[in-house]
C-alpha cells in the first residue's frame, strides 16, 4: 500500500461510517413522505441533523445538507448575494485572494455574471487574512473566508473578522470544510451566519455536507423543488449518507483534542525531518508551536524544483502527497495561495503539501523522509519549466 | 533497447494510446504523460479537433488506465505559447509559412519534455508518430519512413537531431495501416479505437486560421503587385497569403495573357503580395542555414550527393542534388519545385532514411524574371 499524506484531498473513511452506511442504506422511505415509513427515515435524518449540529454548536434547524461543500459554499455565497445586492445597492463581496476555488470561482462568477464587486482581501506572508479596518455595510452584501486555509493551514482569526464584518451589519460565511474536525467549531460563539463543513473530509463519505445557516439568515436557493430543509434545498434528502456523516461527526469530535495532540507531534516530526532531509525547503505558513497552524499540515516549498515533478517521483515512491488543491484538468498551476502571500511564480510553482490524518503514523513520516532527498535531488535536477533547452 | 524506462507521451488519440501499449508489451516500464499545451485548457470538443482540451486529457487517463500504466499531466504551455504559437505568429508576420507540429516535435516534445523526461530518470520519450527507427551496423540511430507510407510522418519529425532519436521510440513505425491501429486499440478495449484523427492546428480549435491570425497581427491593407512592381489590386492584410495560392487575389482584371495569377511572394516590411503567372512558382534551388542531420551526418556534406527533397507533410519526393555550401544546405531539385514558401521545412531522404532537414531561407527561380 502507498502512504498516504493527503488526509486535506479526502481521508479514509471510518469504519463505523461505513457500516453505518451500509445498514441505513438498505432502509426503505423517503423521509418526506407521510407513512410510518417515510416517519422511521425523517427520524433517522433528524437523528443524523441533531449530531453534526452538536458537533458545530448550532440548532439542528440550522443544519442544511448539501451534496459537499462546494454546494455549501456556493449556496452560501450565491444565496447570500442573492438576498442582500439589493439590485446593485450593495454589490461589493470582501473576500481573500487565498480562498479554496469553490469560493474563488464563484465569486468571479458573481462579479462577471451578476454585477458584484469582488474586494480581495490581503494575506500577510503566513498566509494568515488582513482583518479590514473598516467595513462599508451600505455597500457590502457579505464577508466569506475560509476558517482554515487548506493549503498552507494557516488558522485565520475567525473572531476578529467576523466582528469586522458585524459591526458594520454585514453577514459573515465561514468556509470551515478545512477546519472541521480540527479545531473547535462553535457557531453560536464564533458569530457568524452561515458556515460550510463536508463530511468526507472527517471520514464520512464523499457526496454529503452541510451549510449551517442561522434562522435569521436568508439566501436566495440554488435549487428549486419540493421545498425540503427550510426551502433552501430542495431534493429528496440523503438519510444514509446524513447517517454516516453524523457517525463520522461524533467520532471526529469526541477524539479531536487527543487527535490534535498525537497529529501535532507527527506533523512537528514531519517538518523538522523535511528541514533535516532537504536544508533548501521552505516551510509555508505559521511555524509548528504556533497554535496557528492546524496540526494536519505541512506545506512547503522547494527551491529550483518543480511540485509536479516531486510529486511524480514520490508517488513513483510509493508516496502520496499534493502540489496544492486539486484541479480538474490535473494541470498543475501555481499556488495561488502562495501568490497571494506575496511568493513569486517559481515558488507558487515549487509547492507540495503533506497532510496527514486518523490513520497517519510515524512510519509514514519516515517514508516520505526516505524517499525526499533523492526525489528533490532528481527534481532539481529537471529544474522548472522556462528554462532554456539543452537538447536545441 | 532492452527493458528502459519510458515516457509515453499521451495525446487522448488512438495512435499515442496504442505506441503507450506496445511499449509496455515490448517489457519496458511506461508512465504515460498528457501534455497540457494550452492556457485555456476548459473547452470541451467541437467540431473540429484540438489537442488541447479537456475531453483529451480524459481520453488520454482512460486509455492509460485500460493499458494499465500510471498517468500524469505535465504542464508545457508556456514553452509551448514561446516556442511554437508566438514563433508560429512571428513567422507569419515576417511572410514565411511554418509548420507548427514541426516545431513542437523539435522544441516541446522531443526537447523540453525529453529533458525532463531525462531529468527524472526516463531513458526514452514514446510518441504514436508513424515512423522507424533503424540501427545501423555501428549502433547508429537512422530515422526512416513509417511502414504505412500513406500515413508516414518522418517528415514531421525530420528536425530530429541523433541526440534527440538517441531517446526516441515511435512503435507504430512498422504497422501496415491506421485500420490496424485501430484494429489493435478495438481488440485492447482502448475507447479512443474510434476516435477521429486530428487534422488541424491544435491551438487554433475552429480550423480558421486566417481569421486567427488576422485577431493576432492585424489587418493592414497593402498593395498586390506584379514582379515589375505594377500595382495590380488591394489585399487585406499580407499574411492571409500563402506563396502558389490562387483564390482570392480580387485582383480585378485579367492578365495581360489572360492566365490565372498565383501568389509568388509575400514581402511584410513593405505590406506588399506579389502575384504572377504559375511557371514563376517553379524553383530550381532551395537553400537554408539552419539545417540539421537525423542521425549520421553524410561522410562529406560538402560534396553534393544524390537524394530525394520533401517540402511538405503530404508532398511527394523529388529527386535532388543536395550539398552544403557557405553555411547553408543548398538543394537542387531534378524538376522545379512548385509553391515553395520561405519557412517551410525542406527534408531530405536518401531511400526510406531521413538525412536531415532545413527551415527553407530563400529559394532561386526556375524562370528569372
Amino acid at each position: 500500500m502507498p502512504v498516504y499524506l493527503d488526509h486535506a484531498a479526502t481521508t479514509p473513511m471510518r469504519p463505523e461510517a461505513i457500516a453505518a452506511y451500509t445498514e441505513a442504506m438498505g432502509v426503505v422511505g423517503n423521509p418526506s413522505s407521510i407513512h410510518s415509513q417515510g416517519q422511521q427515515a425523517k427520524r433517522m435524518l433528524e437523528e443524523a441533523r441533531e449530531s453534526i449540529a452538536g458537533t458545530l454548536g448550532a440548532d439542528p434547524i440550522e443544519v442544511v445538507f448539501t451534496s459537499g461543500g462546494t454546494e455549501a459554499v456556493n449556496l452560501a455565497v450565491k444565496g447570500m448575494y442573492w438576498a442582500r445586492a439589493d439590485g446593485g445597492r450593495r454589490p461589493r463581496i470582501l473576500v481573500p485572494g487565498g480562498e479554496h476555488h469553490a469560493t474563488l470561482d464563484t465569486v468571479e462568477w458573481l462579479e462577471r455574471s451578476e454585477g458584484a464587486q469582488p474586494s480581495w482581501l490581503p494575506l500577510d506572508a503566513e498566509g494568515r487574512i488582513v482583518v479590514p479596518e473598516a467595513v462599508d455595510g451600505e455597500r457590502t452584501a457579505l464577508l466569506t473566508f475560509l476558517a482554515v486555509n487548506n493549503e498552507v493551514g494557516t488558522v485565520q482569526p475567525i473572531a476578529a473578522l467576523a466582528a469586522a464584518a458585524r459591526a458594520a451589519g454585514v453577514p459573515v460565511h465561514v468556509d470551515a470544510v478545512a477546519a472541521y474536525g480540527h479545531l473547535p467549531l462553535d457557531f453560536r460563539a464564533l458569530g457568524v451566519d452561515a458556515l460550510s463543513v463536508s463530511a468526507h473530509k472527517i471520514g464520512g463519505p464523499v457526496g454529503i455536507g452541510a451549510l449551517v445557516l442561522s434562522r435569521a439568515s436568508t439566501v436566495v436557493p440554488l435549487i428549486h423543488g419540493g421545498g425540503q430543509q427550510r426551502q433552501v434545498r430542495s431534493g429528496t434528502q440523503d438519510v444514509a449518507a446524513a447517517v454516516s456523516f453524523a457517525v463520522a461527526a461524533r467520532a471526529a469530535e469526541s477524539e479531536r483534542a487527543e487527535e490534535t495532540a498525537r497529529l501535532t507531534a507527527l506533523r512537528d516530526r514531519l517538518i523538522r525531518g523535511v528541514r533535516a532531509a532537504v536544508p533548501e525547503a521552505v516551510l509555508s505558513g505559521p511555524e509548528p508551536g504556533s497554535a496557528e497552524r492546524v496540526a494536519s499540515n505541512a506545506h512547503f516549498t522547494f527551491p529550483g524544483a518543480q511540485g509536479d515533478s516531486l510529486l511524480f517521483l514520490l508517488d513513483m515512491a510509493g508516496v502520496s502527497v499534493s502540489t496544492g488543491s486539486a484541479c480538474q484538468a490535473g494541470i498543475p498551476e501555481p499556488s495561488h495561495v502562495l501568490l497571494a502571500m506575496g511568493r513569486t511564480e517559481e515558488e507558487a510553482r515549487s509547492a507540495l503539501r503533506f497532510t496527514l490524518g486518523r490513520t497517519s503514523t510515524e512510519a509514514d513520516v519516515d517514508a516520505l523522509l526516505a524517499a525526499l532527498p533523492s526525489a528533490y535531488a532528481q527534481a532539481a535536477r529537471a529544474g522548472l519549466a522556462d528554462r532554456p533547452s539543452r537538447l536545441r | 533497447m532492452g527493458r528502459v524506462k519510458v515516457l509515453a507521451a499521451m495525446s487522448g488519440g488512438v495512435d499515442s494510446a496504442v505506441a503507450a501499449a506496445r511499449a509496455v508489451e515490448a517489457g519496458h516500464d511506461v508512465v504515460g504523460v498528457h501534455l497540457a499545451l494550452s492556457r485555456m485548457p476548459g473547452t470541451l470538443r467541437t467540431g473540429s479537433r484540438g489537442c488541447c482540451t479537456i475531453e483529451d486529457s480524459m481520453d488520454a487517463q482512460r486509455a492509460a488506465n485500460i493499458i494499465g500504466i500510471p498517468y500524469y499531466v505535465w504542464d508545457f504551455s508556456e514553452r509551448f505559447k514561446l516556442d511554437v504559437v508566438d514563433d508560429f505568429i512571428a513567422e507569419y508576420s515576417a511572410g514565411r509559412t511554418p509548420n507548427p507540429c514541426m516545431r513542437c516535435n523539435e522544441r516541446i516534445k522531443f526537447a523540453a519534455l525529453l529533458e525532463k523526461a531525462l531529468d527524472l530518470g526516463f531513458d526514452a520519450v514514446c510518441t504514436g508518430h508513424y515512423a522507424a527507427i533503424v540501427t545501423d551496423a555501428d549502433g547508429n540511430r537512422e530515422l526512416h519512413r513509417a511502414s504505412a507510407w500513406a500515413k508516414d510522418q518522418s517528415y514531421v519529425l525530420g528536425v530530429l537531431t541523433a541526440e534527440q532519436l538517441a531517446h526516441a521510440m515511435f512503435p507504430l513505425g512498422a504497422t501496415p495501416s491506421k485500420a490496424e491501429v485501430r484494429a489493435e486499440a478495438a481488440a485492447r478495449g482502448l475507447s479512443v479505437a474510434n476516435k477521429p484523427d486530428s487534422h488541424d492546428i491544435c491551438f487554433i480549435p475552429d480550423g480558421d486560421t486566417r481569421g486567427w491570425l488576422a485577431e493576432r497581427v492585424g489587418t493592414a491593407t497593402g498593395d498586390i503587385v506584379d514582379r515589375e512592381g505594377n500595382r495590380l489590386g488591394t489585399h487585406e492584410g499580407a499574411h492571409a497569403y500563402t506563396v502558389g495560392q490562387r483564390k482570392g487575389l480580387n485582383v480585378g482584371y485579367p492578365s495581360p495573357d489572360g492566365r490565372p495569377r498565383f501568389v509568388l511572394e509575400v514581402r511584410p516590411k513593405e505590406n506588399e503580395v506579389v502575384v504572377g503567372p504559375r511557371e514563376a512558382l517553379d524553383i530550381a534551388e532551395i537553400a537554408g542555414s539552419r539545417f540539421t542531420w537525423a542521425g549520421m551526418p553524410p561522410a562529406d556534406p560538402g560534396t553534393p550527393f544524390a537524394c530525394e527533397v520533401q517540402i511538405r507533410a503530404h508532398a511527394d519526393p523529388v529527386p535532388a542534388v543536395a550539398s552544403v555550401t557557405g553555411g547553408e544546405l543548398v538543394v537542387r531539385p531534378e524538376v522545379p519545385l512548385n509553391g515553395v514558401a520561405p519557412g517551410q521545412t525542406a527534408v531530405v531522404y536518401v531511400g526510406t532514411r531521413v538525412l536531415g532537414q532545413t527551415t527553407i531561407d530563400r529559394t532561386v527561380s526556375a524562370v528569372p524574371v
